[in-house]
């Protein structure tokens, strides 16, 4: 419905996200004001240590955030139509019918009890008005498109009687079942064998592709996303440090962080002896450093870094959040 | 699935085996059952012609073997109280004790699904703090307390329902019912309530835990993420999860329910076979003790036989455990 009246705008658009936490402790914030947009068609990777806060945007843009976690401030929009502050029941509608979402352990995310036509036809079913014959034969149709051999007896086989990378296919067709407009994959092959990761990768982007679904691409493995993602944004302490083009953040790095990532991956090519490393881990959600939360362990910080937040500023063809870049110029 | 059919139904028979043995033995350790059958004048000739002829001077795997042999019949021997056929006093109080226990353990399964069910669903209300409450009362407090609490109020002070003996019944071939009259139906309401109670606590229970275990599946958030409606995550796919564990319990209980109604049976005079059993141990009647004690086994094995073959139904892990392997 509110698909073509706003074909050129982004699919998504989350500014200023924050999610805190409230425990007996005190407020953690978990998200701190993160902003992104992604395109009609884009894949956008988030990259980020572990505790960073990838899953966790993920969630709070479907609508799953766990009881003790609430969502703070700022505002998520899906096709321009503001998402995050829709009753329970309107929220569930869009799961599934406009934005997908792909989990990290195939083995667990399938009912083991039902057969996995049946829980796929289950999700046609809950979204699009059809009989059960046409989820059914949506369902087979599905499970060719995601390439199970034989999709005619294994429609009525049980998750268990699949293998991981088979599973996660029969995930993948259950994400797309009512052709979302975007999909989420958090971690969507750290479960899997290495053989197998590179032909789930390949399938999803073919998928969303063909239909021009936008992919937000959750993981930390950076070979995935200088293969697959259009643009990408890395996150650190529940922050958004850096985000642009896949090919300028990886090659030219604007924020210390980023840079220090980038330096971490391994090269066949060049022989570098030793990987760099970052010093220091990352701040604990309770003790989050004020001004810039990467100062502690920045190469390059000076005074102002401690005293104020920087906001994410044009860097060439990235954004930062790093006083490095300040042009003076307000972004 | 068919080898671990015949596996389970080789051990159920193991297991009546040994109960057969404990049975028969009784016969030997339990009081002296020719001084109870004869007056306090028989002669001691009578006396061994009596032992002669109930075989008691035999040796004792003859007898166990007889004993077997008469079992496999459904033959128990005669009743050393009442002189009659134990098979036959078994027929006659087996509808009572079933019909009872039938329906303890339907109301106990209906109702400790629902509330326990409601009760993980809606974890803080008002409704299920009553229903965890409850819970407890029927946990802590023994059956015969519930028993003649209920009496008190709807027999003694209400007076809406009889506080003993099944009503009228009606004759159905061999088999004899409450259910078709209004005052067996009347009669059957609190020894069921009573009866079923603490199971009905117990499933309730565990029905609630196993659901909050699964609930917190990551299925469950891969439900909700494709968008399936709250209640058919709750009631299709957390449910069906749930009772695979809860069948096996639930299982165990309904077996006991049949076995074991004795106190239940006695608070109420209720004509069955826990009141038969009563009865048999205060006046040393080995035949009938040892035939309930092989009536109590059967029904354990049988219900446990039931649990494995319902457990395949339920789980299709177990059902293709041999077709795992020809898997991608």
């Amino acid at each position: 419905m509110t698909k073509n009246n706003n074909a050129s705008g982004p699919v998504l658009s989350v500014s200023d996200l924050s999610l805190e936490f409230v425990t007996r402790r005190g407020v953690l914030k978990a998200l701190d004001r993160v902003s992104f947009d992604i395109a009609r068609g884009e894949v956008l990777g988030v990259v980020g240590e572990s505790g960073a806060g990838k899953s966790l945007t993920g969630s709070a843009i479907i609508g799953l955030i766990e009881k003790p976690g609430r969502l703070s401030g700022g505002e998520v929009r899906l096709n321009g139509e503001r998402i995050d502050n829709l009753s329970p029941e309107a929220m569930r509608k869009i799961r599934g019918r406009k934005i997908g979402m792909i989990f990290q352990d195939p083995l667990t995310s399938l009912n083991p009890l039902f057969r996995v036509g049946d829980q796929i036809a289950e999700t046609v079913m809950a979204h699009m008005n059809v009989s059960r014959a046409e989820a059914r034969a949506r369902a087979l149709a599905l499970l060719t498109e995601v390439g199970i051999p034989a999709p005619e007896s294994r429609i009525d086989a049980y998750p268990h009687e699949f293998s991981g990378g088979m599973r996660q296919r029969v995930v993948i067709s259950l994400a797309l079942a009512a052709e979302p407009d975007l999909i989420i994959a958090d971690e969507p092959t750290t479960a899997l064998d290495v053989s197998v990761q590179a032909q789930i990768i390949t399938l999803l982007k073919r998928l969303c592709r063909e239909r021009g679904t936008s992919v937000m691409l959750i993981t930390h493995d950076m070979g995935v996303i200088a293969e697959t993602a259009d643009r990408v944004a890395v996150m650190y302490a529940g922050r958004v440090a850096e985000i642009g083009p896949v090919a300028d953040v990886i090659r030219n790095p604007q924020h210390p962080y980023a840079a220090g990532l980038m330096g971490a991956i391994p090269a066949l090519k060049k022989n570098v002896g030793r990987l760099a490393q970052i010093s220091g881990s990352m701040p604990r959600l309770n003790a989050i450093p004020p001004g810039c939360a990467f100062r502690p362990r920045c190469p390059k910080a000076f005074d102002r870094c401690a005293a104020e937040r920087p906001d994410l500023m044009q860097a060439g063809k990235s954004r930062a959040a790093c006083w490095l870049v300040d042009q003076g110029v307000p972004a | 699935m068919f080898a671990y059919a015949i596996r389970s139904l080789a051990q159920g028979l193991l297991v009546l085996v040994a109960v057969a043995f404990i049975s028969f033995s009784m016969f030997r350790f339990v009081g002296d059952p020719v001084a109870n059958m004869v007056g306090q004048e028989a002669s001691v000739q009578d006396r061994q012609e009596l032992a002669e002829r109930l075989g008691l001077t035999d040796p004792w795997p003859v007898q166990f073997a007889r004993f077997m042999g008469n079992a496999v019949k459904g033959e128990f021997g005669v009743s050393y109280r009442q002189g009659r056929k134990v098979s036959d006093l078994i027929k006659e109080r087996l509808p009572a004790t079933v019909e009872l226990a039938v329906l303890s353990a339907a109301f106990a399964t209906l109702f400790g699904v629902l509330f326990g069910v409601y009760a993980a669903i809606n974890r803080t209300g008002l409704g299920s703090n009553i229903i965890m409450t409850g819970s407890l009362v029927g946990v802590s407090l023994p059956t015969f307390l519930i028993g003649i609490g209920l009496i008190f109020i709807f027999s003694v002070e209400l007076r809406w329902l009889p506080s003993f003996g099944r009503g009228e019944t009606v004759k159905l071939g061999w088999w004899t019912t409450g259910l078709l009259t209004e005052s067996g139906r009347k009669s059957l309401i609190l020894p069921v309530l009573t009866l079923g109670f603490f199971q009905l606590t117990l499933i309730m229970r565990l029905v609630r835990a196993e659901m909050l275990e699964v609930m917190r599946a990551d299925f469950i958030r891969f439900a909700r993420a494709r968008g399936i409606p709250e209640r058919a995550i709750q009631l299709r796919h957390a449910l069906r999860n749930t009772l695979v564990p809860v069948v096996t319990i639930a299982g165990l209980q309904l077996g006991s329910v049949i076995a074991f109604a004795i106190v239940t049976e006695t608070v109420f005079q209720w004509p069955g076979l826990g009141a038969l059993f009563v009865n048999a141990v205060q006046f040393a009647d080995v035949p009938v003790m040892a035939a309930y004690l092989m009536f109590v086994a059967a029904v354990f094995v049988v219900v446990n036989l039931t649990v494995d073959l319902l457990y395949f139904l339920l789980d299709p892990r177990l059902r293709s455990g041999a077709k795992i392997a020809k898997g991608h």
